[in-house]
């Protein structure tokens, strides 16, 4: 077994046991927390197919912002777990039935014997200097050019969507704006009144 | 990659209208309360020269671009343009609605504005990539949309229902398609339609992706067993945007299915026919059976369109150039109904009413007998009456199925329409026999009023002349 | 490494070796970390006329030792109902990253542990990650003061990546290239060469929004003293505390030698292209790093001694409405230039 081998059933193993973990998890931050460690296995697992880029920006987006996010939201909310769990038992059954069917059509499909070595060539590894960003960037800006501008296009409207939904006017609240308060000067809050003397009471 | 400006100029529809989305949005932030319309009077302006932009690139020929990620063809100009209409026509019943509720804002029209431009990417997609990321640009407008009535609790049950069953959709498409992007190494239709015909149609991993193609493709349309949303997000969605799902995203979801299945996997008919049989038959009995126990319009035409989805998959599964023909026809038919249908509830319904009852329709002659002229000339469409444009939609789906024959589906079409033409003309009676139970004025706004004028008579008109739109519709896969 | 081969098995000695420069790095950078906050507190005491810690060795030397001998010995508190193996990982998940992004970093012309292509990227990525630590801790330590602490510490760090990202965008724009090393040889020439000239606007925001992400003052609302105590680490005792504090002083030097790197031309001699040249040409590129470096480690300091903290709305409007548009301006004025072979940076 070559070590790149090893690795690969490290990552793999641990992949797993995550991704378990956070379906079986009670709580939810541990299942939160234990698909951080599964995206990061997924990102050894890519980092072992040459994938480097894809790696690295699956921990930078997923671990570093998405999750951090889902955290957040998980932490501040008080999840009701006993009344989550209500009628668990009830859909268990058919919900195993399916999940069994389903994982022995793919295991049947997606098995060597349809993506098997004499299917598919192992890829050719590539060269020390090659560099997988320069070539992603290269199809992204040139074949894939109208899906990736799609993709912008989603992720606008997505902005859009969540502003839409979530911004609302209250006049209750009191907002202070910056470049106001910059620029007020002495005169504007203070001002000072020239009296004549008074005369002194006798 | 070969690219110079002209590649430019079959995307310039798309171009133009994003150019414009944008605008609109810029725009909007700058207007007061009492200058809104003026987004609205823009929105409309857009889809007006959107239209004509899309007229001007058309040409019978094919063109595709941007390294077979778009394709530009007599089909896509149909649907693009009918798209366009059909949108307009909403957005003009639902600027009444949200005038009337007090809930007139910019972001309605933008999100609609980037729905048409994700239904006109699925409408000229080349490749499974670009048609997934345009059904996500619809959905995801879709699913704010629904929620736009914040403050309504049906509202924002709808929309995460919408949008949980609309993941769970996407994902089951996505996943579809990276298998039958493992089996042919290709994503581009034309590319995978070649890969299909050389390595022969008894590929697992190709059906296995086809099930779950067919399966997302189900869902988005709504057919059984995957229509569960349906009913609760017409119902629960605010009435213009349940107007605006009901309308064009059909024919964008008519693109969908033909650009996957047909441009793309024709060599699979075989596969694909029997599941689509199962759906349409189911979405037919279904659709036409449930809708007759509703009391509620809007779950009631969410039903029946359910069962106009059971026709529209029955055109495709013929798998020939006259069931397509017949299957876009009955699409595009279909959202004209649909949009009139909802305009009539729209214009009927007034501030703290929503006209969604069926016994709200008690006596509509009484008070408006043109309008309740309009609603039965949709209702008998909708029901398959001759002489109204609904009957020559039926008629040509039941004409391509029987001339592959499969007569015993045709028969079963049948049975269950005449089921449905119950409920569509219950409603007939309520207007016209029963005694109004309140009778307020009807009042709608003069725009509002023409429009939905010409559309109901449209129905009528193209029952009595459908060859012009037939003519659009075999252009398309002359 | 050819010593170690002669008498171990190849794959054995190969492992060995980068374990020798792993340590190599990482103890003079412990040192380092060390004497930093000694030169914190001297630093900080001089500037608010003090004579900051004089008393152990000479000149207070020996102070830092003295601390880290203090905080080894103290027992390490578990919080009753804290969760006890997340509460242990949590400061190492704050040092790791700190340590871990290190093994890029080119310290000289040559001298760099591992020559990776995408090492900004890998930078990026290990320093997102930075941010569990703490909120693992706020989380883990079942306190109310903590879990406001990681809350806060979660938006902001994840508000000022996005900014400090886009900063990033502009220098692998301006120097083509995502490997640290050529990032330096991009700037070679002379000091006007270097990047701050035409990315300034992107060397104030990085080093700022690396502020931010370190959660020092005037960003320090996540351990706020005054507001919730010490915020995520308030239950931290002993040397679960001395590794959280180790692991943000390895961030705060890691930001400076970084911004160095990336907008001053890092192991470059500051005489490049003048008549100094050759009189410097002895001083090693590391010194240079080191000069470059402490100038943005001393403006930690300064920051500290001199701002008050932001308020919490004004630090995110601050990233969201006036960082992140500046940046993205700037990566376009910066794309313009590259595309349009601006003389003397982009030539």
């Amino acid at each position: 077994m070559t070590f790149e081998l090893f690795l690969f059933y490290v990552f793999s193993a641990a992949l797993l046991y995550a991704a378990t973990m956070v379906i079986t998890q009670r709580n939810s931050v541990h299942s939160a927390l234990f698909l951080v460690l599964a995206f990061c296995c997924a990102a050894g697992v890519w980092l072992l197919a040459e994938a480097e880029f894809l790696a690295i920006v699956l921990i930078l987006v997923y671990v570093g912002a998405v999750m951090v996010l889902f955290l957040f939201v998980v932490m501040m909310l008080d999840v009701d777990q006993a009344s989550d769990r209500a009628g668990y038992m009830k859909y268990a059954p058919v919900g195993v039935l399916i999940a069994v069917v389903l994982a022995i059509e793919l295991m049947l499909v997606v098995g060597p014997g349809n993506f098997g070595l004499d299917k598919f060539a192992s890829p050719i590894p590539h060269a020390a200097d090659y560099s997988n960003t320069k070539e992603l960037g290269r199809v992204l800006y040139t074949v894939y050019m109208y899906p990736f501008e799609l993709a912008a296009v989603i992720l606008l409207v997505a902005i859009i969507a969540a502003i839409g939904l979530t911004l609302r006017k209250r006049p209750q609240t009191r907002y202070q704006d910056p470049a106001k308060q910059v620029q007020v000067k002495a005169a504007d809050r203070v001002r000072i009144v020239k009296m004549a003397t008074e005369k002194k009471w006798s | 990659m070969h690219f110079d400006s002209s590649t430019l100029i079959p995307v310039l529809p798309e171009i133009f209208i994003l150019t414009m989305v944008c605008l609109i949005m810029i725009i909007d932030l700058f207007l007061d309360e009492s200058q809104r319309q003026t987004t609205y009077l823009l929105t409309q302006i857009s889809l007006a020269v959107t239209i004509f932009i899309t007229l001007l690139v058309s040409s019978p020929e094919t063109q595709v671009v941007f390294d077979g990620s778009y394709i530009r063809d007599p089909m896509s100009d149909g649907l693009k343009v009918f798209i366009c209409i059909i949108s307009m026509v909403a957005f003009v019943y639902s600027k009444e609605y949200l005038l009337k509720h007090d809930q007139f804002r910019g972001d309605f029209f933008v999100l609609g504005l980037f729905a048409i431009l994700g239904m006109m990417v699925m409408v000229s997609s080349a490749s499974f990539l670009s048609i997934y990321l345009g059904l996500e640009l619809l959905s995801l407008s879709l699913y704010a949309m629904v929620a736009f009535d914040r403050d309504s609790k049906t509202g924002s049950e709808a929309a995460m229902k919408y949008f949980m069953l609309g993941a769970i959709a996407s994902g089951m498409l996505l996943y579809g398609i990276s298998m039958i992007y493992g089996a042919t190494g290709h994503i581009g239709f034309s590319e995978v339609a070649s890969a299909v015909a050389t390595s022969g149609t008894d590929n697992t991993v190709l059906v296995f992706g086809l099930v779950f193609l067919v399966i997302g493709l189900a869902f988005k349309l709504g057919a059984v067993p995957f229509h569960m949303w349906m009913p609760d997000v017409y119902h629960g969605a605010p009435t213009p945007v349940a107007m605006f799902i009901g309308s064009a995203p059909k024919l964008a979801a008519f693109a969908l299915a033909i650009r996957m299945l047909v441009d793309g996997l024709e060599g699979l008919h075989a596969d694909w026919q029997g599941m689509l049989i199962i759906l349409a038959v189911l979405s037919m009995a279904l659709g036409n059976v449930v809708a007759i126990a509703q009391t509620n319009i809007k779950r009631m035409l969410a039903y029946s369109t359910i069962s106009h989805v059971g026709f529209i998959m029955l055109g495709i599964l013929a798998g020939t150039n006259e069931g397509y023909i017949s299957s876009m026809f009955y699409a595009i038919t279909y959202g004209i109904m649909a949009v009139c249908s909802f305009g009539i509830i729209i214009a009927f319904s007034r501030k703290g009413f929503e006209a969604d009852q069926l016994d709200d329709y008690k006596g509509l002659h009484e008070r408006s007998p043109w309008f309740a002229l309009m609603m039965l000339f949709v209702m008998f469409s909708m029901a398959g009456v001759p002489p109204t444009v609904g009957f020559f939609a039926k008629l040509f789906v039941l004409d391509a199925v029987i001339s592959v024959g499969l007569t015993n589906i045709a028969l079963i079409a049948v049975f269950f329409s005449i089921i449905g033409v119950f409920y569509y003309i219950r409603i007939i009676k309520l207007m016209y026999f029963d005694k109004p139970v309140d009778d307020t004025p009807f009042e709608a706004s003069i725009d509002t009023k023409v429009v939905l004028s010409v559309n109901g008579t449209s129905l009528l008109i193209l029952g009595l002349f459908p060859a012009s739109l037939l003519s659009i519709c075999t252009a398309a896969f002359g | 490494m050819e010593l170690l081969d002669s008498f171990l098995p190849h794959g054995l000695a190969t492992v060995i070796w980068i374990v020798l420069k792993i340590v190599l790095i990482v103890l003079p950078l412990m040192v380092l970390v060390a004497y930093y906050t000694l030169a914190e507190r001297k630093v900080i005491g001089f500037m608010q006329v003090r004579i900051g810690p004089n008393r152990v060795g000479p000149n207070g030397l020996g102070q830092p030792i003295a601390d880290a001998l203090k905080l080894m010995f103290k027992e390490i508190i578990l919080p009753t109902k804290a969760n006890k193996v997340l509460f242990l990982i949590a400061p190492l998940l704050t040092l790791g990253p700190a340590l871990a992004a290190w093994a890029v970093f080119p310290f000289d012309a040559e001298l760099v542990l591992a020559d990776v292509n995408a090492g900004l990227l890998y930078i990026l990525a290990l320093t997102s990650v930075g941010v569990y630590g703490v909120i693992i801790a706020g989380w883990a330590s079942n306190s109310k003061y903590a879990l406001l602490g990681a809350v806060r510490s979660a938006a902001q760090i994840v508000s000022y990546e996005i900014a400090m990202g886009f900063a990033i965008v502009g220098v692998l724009v301006a120097a083509g290239s995502l490997n640290l090393g050529d990032i330096v040889r991009a700037q070679d020439g002379s000091l006007f060469h270097w990047f701050w000239l035409p990315l300034f606007p992107l060397l104030v925001i990085y080093f700022i929004s690396g502020v931010a992400e370190t959660n020092r003052a005037p960003f320090d609302v996540a351990e706020g003293e005054s507001e919730i105590v010490a915020g995520f680490h308030v239950e931290y005792s002993g040397m679960t505390f001395a590794v959280f504090f180790l692991g943000e002083y390895a961030n705060m030097i890691l930001i400076s030698a970084l911004t160095a790197l990336m907008f001053l031309g890092g192991w470059l001699s500051p005489f490049q292209g003048t008549f100094l040249e050759p009189v410097f040409a002895w001083v090693p590129g590391l010194v240079w790093l080191f000069l470059k470096t402490a100038i943005f480690a001393f403006l930690f300091l300064w920051f500290r001694a001199t701002f008050p903290r932001y308020r919490y709305d004004q630090i995110m409007r601050l990233g969201w409405k006036v960082f992140i548009p500046i940046t993205i301006v700037w990566i376009m004025v910066v794309g313009l230039a590259v595309v349009l072979e601006l003389p003397w940076w982009f030539d």
